[in-house]
C-alpha cells in the first residue's frame, strides 16, 4: 500500500481542512474579544435552524453547484477554468435577453429557453479561451481570467448603453415580465399554516442544479465523451495513442464548463433579481474553484461542498448582523476555508497519508 | 584474499509501508572485483543500491566500507566513503560542457577557473588510463549516450571513487558501445577499483563479473562465483522456477504481404528528420523485428504506423493506401484498418494509469458501437469482458476494478496485449514488449506473440533487446539514423553483424568496419549538433 484508501482521501482530508480553518477562525474571533462558540452557534442558527436560513443557504449553494461543476468538468480535461465569473455574467446576459424579448406563457416554458440561453452564452464565452488553448497553446488560466474582465466591461457597456430603461439611474435591465418569474421555495412548499422559506430566494433552479449534477456524473463516468475527457486529462500522450482528438476534447470540455457556469444566472438573474444587474455572480465563479477542489471534481462531492459553502455564506451574513463582529470577519472565515480546502490541500493530505501508512504497517 | 571486503552489508532491511523491499540482506564484495547483482524488476536491487548511496535509510542493518562501519546518511557521505554511482538515467546538465558537469558539486572554491583547469588535467590522465576519452569542452546535449555515460563514470572517478556502482548501464548502448564500456570496467578493475554491476541481462553477468548475487522478492537468494554457474541456473534462482530462455517456435509460413511501407519520411517538431525514406514489407504469418539502438527512428516508425504522428510517403494495408497526413490520420482510423498497436511506453501511452483495469481494456476501442448502450457505455458488459480477458491472460491480481497503476509491469503489459490481441487485428505493432517485465511474464508474452503469428497475423516488433529480436523474429531489419541498413535472417546472422549494422556500418567484413563505426557516430553527432545550433 503506497496510498491511503480512497474514502479517507475523499472524506478525511476535507474534514481536517475545515477543522483547521475553523480553529484558526476561532482564534481570530477570540483575538477581537468575542466568543467563538457563540459565533459558531449564531452561524448555525442563522443558516440551518430556520427555513428562511435554509432558503438562503440553498440559494447560495445553487450558485456554487453550477460553478463548482463547471470547474470540475474542466479539471477532468486537466484545464483550470477560472473564468466561471465571466461565463456566468454572459449567461446572465443570455437569460436577460430571452426573458425581456420573448413573451412566455408560463415560467416553465421560459425556464427551458433560459437554460439554453444561459448555457449557450456561457459556452460561447468559454469557446475562445478553449480554442486558443487547443490550437495556439495560450494558457487557459491567463485567457479565462482576462475574459472575466472583458465580460465585466462588455456587460457594463450593454447595460448602460443598450438595455438600461430610459431614465433609470442604475446600470440594470428592466424587471423581467411576471411570466418568467421562477417559483421560489416559499411558493412551492409553504402552506397557510406553515410559512416555509418565507422571504428567502431559494427557487426552482436548485433542482436544475441537482439535475446538472446527475447529468455531469453520467457524462463523465458513463459516456464515451466523458471517457475521452478523463483519458485526455490524465495523459495527453495516451490520448494521442488512442486517437482521441485533443483540440476537440479541449474545446468541448470548455464549452460544457462554460455552459454550466453560465447556468448559474438561472438562479441569480432569473430566480432572485428578476432583472440583470452589474456583477451578478458576486464571486461565485471563483468559489466554484474551491468547491470543485474540495469536492474532488465529483458531482456528489461538488454538491456537498456547495452546501457547505452555502452554509458558510449565509452563516457569515448572519454574523454580520451582530454588532460586535465586523462584516470583514466573515470574509476572513470564508478565505480561511477556501485556503485550507482548496489551496493547502496537500498540507493536510501528506501528514494524514503518513499517519495511514504508519498505521497500515503496524497491522501488516 | 585476506584484505577486508570493499563493501560489506550486514542484515540490511527496508520496508515501504507493508512492502518489504529488502529483507535481511548480507553481501560481501572484495576489492578489485566486479560483482554483479541480478534480479527481476521489483526484486529490490535498486532499493539496496539507494541505501548504499544514502538515498534511503535502512530500517535495520550495517554498512561496512573497507573494514570500517559507516553511517551513510546522504549521497555526500557515500561520496566521502569513496562510492560513486552511475545511474540508469544520467544526471547531467544538458547545456553544460563535459568539464562543467564533472566539477559540478565538487568545485574547490568560489571561482570556477582553477577547478576547471585542475579537472582538465585529471580528465586527460583518466582518459589515458582507462580509454575514457571524451572531449572536455563538448556540450552534453551533443554527445551520444555512450559518451554521456563515460562522463558519469568520469564524474565518479574525479570524486576519487574506489567503488563504482552501475545501474543497468547497457540498456541504452549499442553492442559495440557496451563492449567498450566493459573494456573500461576491466581497466578500472585492474587498477584495484571495485565495481558493482546491476543488470537483468544474464549475458552481461556471465561475460564480465567475478561473482554474482541473485535477488528475489527483496531477499538475496544466492551469491556464487560466476565461473561456477550458468545462465540457466541464474534464471532459475531469479524466478524461483525453471525458465525457458529460448523461444519455442516453428519456422514461419509467411503468406501475402499485409503491410507495405514505401519511402516513409517523418520530421519531428524540432525539425530533425527522424525517418529518411523507410521501405519495408510485413507479410501475414511472420514477425519482422526492427533492431537498433534507441533513438534511431524505430519509435517514430511505430508512432507513424500507429497514427500518433504524421508522415509522408506511402503505407498500404492489404493493398489499400492509408491516410498519413490528413484529419483522419489518427489512432482511431488505424484501428479501423486492422492495425493494433502495443506502444513502447505503456505508462504514458498504452494505459491510463489512474483508470481501472477494465476501463483500460477498451482504451482506444471505447467508441466501438458494440460496447455502447444507447448514449452510455455498457460498463457492466465491458467489466465482464475485462474479467474474462484477465483470466485468460493470467493477469494478477485478477481484479478489473483495480487501477492500472497498481499492477506490476508484466501484468500491465498483459492488459495491453490482451486488449490489442483480442481485437483480432490484421497487423500488430509491438514496441518493447518486455521492457520492465519480469522473466516469468516474458516467457508468456513471447509465447503469445508467436501464437498470434501462427494465426496468420503480420507482426512488426521493435525492441532494444537484441536477444529478443534474434529469438522472436523471422526476419530482422536493422535501423540506424532513420534508415534501414539492411535485412537479415536470424539464422544467417549473429550479434556482431547486427551490432555493426546498428552502428551504421553496412560493410560488415573485416577490421575496416570497426573504424567506420566511430566515424559514423561522430558524423551523426556533428549533424545533430549543427541542427541544434
Amino acid at each position: 500500500m503506497d496510498k491511503m484508501p480512497a474514502w479517507a482521501d475523499a472524506v478525511l482530508v476535507p474534514l481536517f481542512s475545515i477543522l483547521i480553518a475553523a480553529f484558526l477562525s476561532a482564534l481570530v474571533i477570540l483575538a477581537i474579544g468575542e466568543n467563538p462558540i457563540t459565533a459558531f452557534m449564531a452561524m448555525v442558527d442563522g443558516a440551518l435552524m430556520k427555513s428562511t436560513g435554509w432558503g438562503y443557504t440553498l440559494y447560495y449553494a445553487t450558485n456554487f453547484i453550477f460553478t463548482g461543476l463547471a470547474v470540475a468538468v474542466a479539471f477532468h480535461a486537466r484545464m483550470f477554468n477560472i473564468g466561471g465569473e465571466g461565463q456566468a455574467m454572459l449567461g446572465g446576459l443570455g437569460v436577460a435577453l430571452v426573458c425581456l424579448y420573448i413573451p412566455f406563457p408560463h415560467w416553465s416554458v421560459s425556464l427551458i429557453f433560459t437554460i439554453a440561453a444561459a448555457g449557450l452564452f456561457g459556452a460561447a464565452w468559454a469557446l475562445i479561451p478553449g480554442y486558443l488553448q487547443a490550437k495556439r497553446g495560450s494558457h487557459i488560466v491567463i485567457t479565462t481570467i482576462m475574459f472575466n474582465f472583458i465580460a465585466a466591461a462588455l456587460l457594463n457597456y450593454v447595460l448602460v448603453n443598450l438595455l438600461k430603461p430610459t431614465g433609470a439611474m442604475e446600470p440594470a435591465t428592466a424587471s423581467f415580465p411576471a411570466a418568467t418569474h421562477l417559483p421560489t421555495f416559499f411558493d412551492m412548499f409553504a402552506s397557510d399554516g406553515n410559512p416555509l422559506f418565507r422571504g428567502s430566494p431559494a427557487n426552482v433552479s436548485f433542482f436544475v442544479a441537482v439535475l446538472a449534477c446527475i447529468l455531469v456524473w453520467l457524462l463523465i463516468w458513463r459516456t464515451k465523451l466523458g471517457y475521452e475527457i478523463r483519458a485526455f486529462g490524465h495523459s495527453e500522450t495516451g490520448a494521442r495513442y488512442a486517437g482521441i482528438p485533443n483540440v476537440r476534447i479541449t474545446v468541448i470540455a470548455m464549452l460544457i464548463s462554460g455552459a454550466l457556469a453560465g447556468m448559474m444566472a438561472l438562479n441569480t438573474t432569473q430566480g432572485e433579481a428578476e432583472r440583470l444587474v452589474l456583477n451578478a455572480p458576486e464571486g461565485a465563479g471563483f468559489i466554484g474553484i474551491a468547491v470543485a477542489l474540495m469536492g474532488r471534481s465529483h458531482p456528489l462531492g461538488v454538491f456537498l461542498a456547495a452546501l457547505l459553502f452555502g452554509f458558510l455564506y449565509q452563516g457569515v451574513a448572519e454574523l454580520a448582523f451582530w454588532n460586535n463582529i465586523p462584516r470583514e470577519l466573515g470574509m476572513v472565515i470564508q478565505a480561511l476555508v477556501i485556503l485550507f480546502t482548496g489551496a493547502l490541500d496537500n498540507m493536510v493530505r501528506m501528514p494524514l497519508e503518513k499517519l495511514f501508512l504508519a498505521f497500515g504497517r503496524d497491522k501488516a | 584474499m585476506t584484505a577486508a571486503p570493499a563493501i560489506e552489508l550486514k542484515g540490511i532491511s527496508k520496508a515501504f509501508g507493508p512492502v518489504q523491499a529488502n529483507k535481511d540482506i548480507a553481501i560481501r564484495v572484495m576489492p578489485g572485483t566486479i560483482h554483479g547483482i541480478i534480479g527481476e524488476n521489483g526484486a529490490g536491487k535498486s532499493t539496496l543500491m539507494s541505501i548504499l548511496y544514502g538515498f534511503y535509510k535502512a530500517d535495520a542493518g550495517e554498512i561496512w566500507i573497507n573494514g570500517t562501519k559507516k553511517d551513510i546518511t546522504d549521497s555526500q557521505a557515500a561520496i566521502d566513503a569513496g562510492i560513486g554511482m552511475v545511474f540508469q538515467h544520467f544526471k547531467l546538465v544538458q547545456n553544460f560542457t563535459v568539464l562543467e558537469n564533472v566539477i559540478l558539486g565538487a568545485e574547490d572554491g568560489a571561482m570556477l577557473r582553477p577547478s576547471l583547469a585542475k579537472a582538465r588535467g585529471v580528465l586527460k590522465q583518466l582518459a589515458e588510463e582507462y580509454e575514457l576519452n571524451v572531449d572536455p569542452d563538448a556540450l552534453i546535449e551533443n554527445l551520444s549516450v555512450g559518451h554521456q555515460q563515460r562522463v558519469e563514470i568520469l564524474k565518479a572517478l574525479y570524486r576519487e571513487a574506489d567503488i563504482l556502482i552501475l545501474d543497468e548501464p547497457t540498456g541504452v548502448l549499442t553492442p559495440a558501445e557496451a563492449d567498450h564500456l566493459f573494456r573500461i570496467l576491466e581497466g578500472l578493475k585492474r587498477e584495484g577499483k571495485t565495481i558493482i554491476l546491476i543488470t537483468h541481462k544474464l549475458r552481461e553477468i556471465m561475460e564480465i563479473t567475478d561473482t554474482v548475487s541473485v535477488m528475489r522478492r527483496g531477499e538475496m537468494t544466492a551469491t556464487v562465483k560466476t565461473a561456477e554457474t550458468s545462465p540457466e541456473q541464474l534464471a532459475e534462482l531469479m524466478v524461483g522456477r525453471k525458465v525457458l530462455l529460448r523461444v519455442d517456435k516453428k519456422p514461419a509460413q509467411p503468406k501475402d504481404t499485409i503491410l507495405e511501407i514505401r519511402d516513409l519520411r517523418h520530421t519531428d517538431s524540432a525539425g530533425v528528420e527522424r525517418l529518411k525514406g523507410i521501405s519495408l514489407d510485413v507479410r501475414a504469418g511472420e514477425i519482422v523485428g526492427l533492431a537498433g539502438v534507441s533513438g534511431n527512428g524505430q519509435t517514430e516508425l511505430l508512432r507513424v504506423l500507429g497514427g500518433m504522428t504524421h508522415a509522408t510517403g506511402t503505407i498500404r494495408v492489404n493493398g489499400q493506401e492509408i491516410d498519413l497526413t490528413g484529419q483522419h490520420s489518427d489512432g482511431q482510423s488505424r484501428r479501423a484498418r486492422g492495425i493494433a498497436h502495443v506502444p513502447e511506453d505503456r505508462h504514458h501511452e498504452g494505459l491510463i494509469l489512474p483508470f481501472s483495469a477494465w476501463e483500460n481494456t477498451v482504451f482506444g476501442y471505447h467508441r466501438d458501437p458494440a460496447i455502447q448502450k444507447g448514449p452510455l457505455m455498457d460498463n457492466a458488459a465491458i467489466k465482464a469482458e475485462a474479467q474474462a480477458k484477465m483470466d485468460r491472460y493470467d493477469v494478477r491480481p485478477p481484479n478489473p476494478n483495480l487501477a492500472a497503476r497498481n499492477f506490476s509491469g508484466g501484468n500491465q503489459q498483459k492488459i495491453v496485449l490482451a486488449r490489442e490481441i483480442e481485437r483480432d487485428p490484421d497487423i500488430l505493432l509491438i514496441g518493447q514488449p518486455t521492457r520492465g517485465v519480469d522473466i516469468g511474464a516474458i516467457e508468456f508474452i513471447h509465447q503469445e506473440i508467436v501464437r498470434l503469428r501462427d494465426k496468420g497475423k503480420a507482426m512488426l516488433l521493435v525492441s532494444v533487446e537484441l536477444d529478443e529480436i534474434m529469438s522472436l523474429s523471422d526476419r530482422i531489419a536493422v535501423m540506424f539514423d532513420g534508415q534501414i541498413m539492411g535485412e537479415r535472417l536470424p539464422s544467417e546472422t549473429d550479434q556482431t553483424e547486427l551490432g555493426l549494422l546498428m552502428a551504421g556500418v553496412t560493410d560488415t567484413q573485416g577490421k575496416r568496419a570497426i573504424d567506420a563505426i566511430e566515424e559514423n557516430l561522430r558524423a551523426k553527432e556533428a549533424r545533430e549538433a549543427s541542427k541544434h545550433a
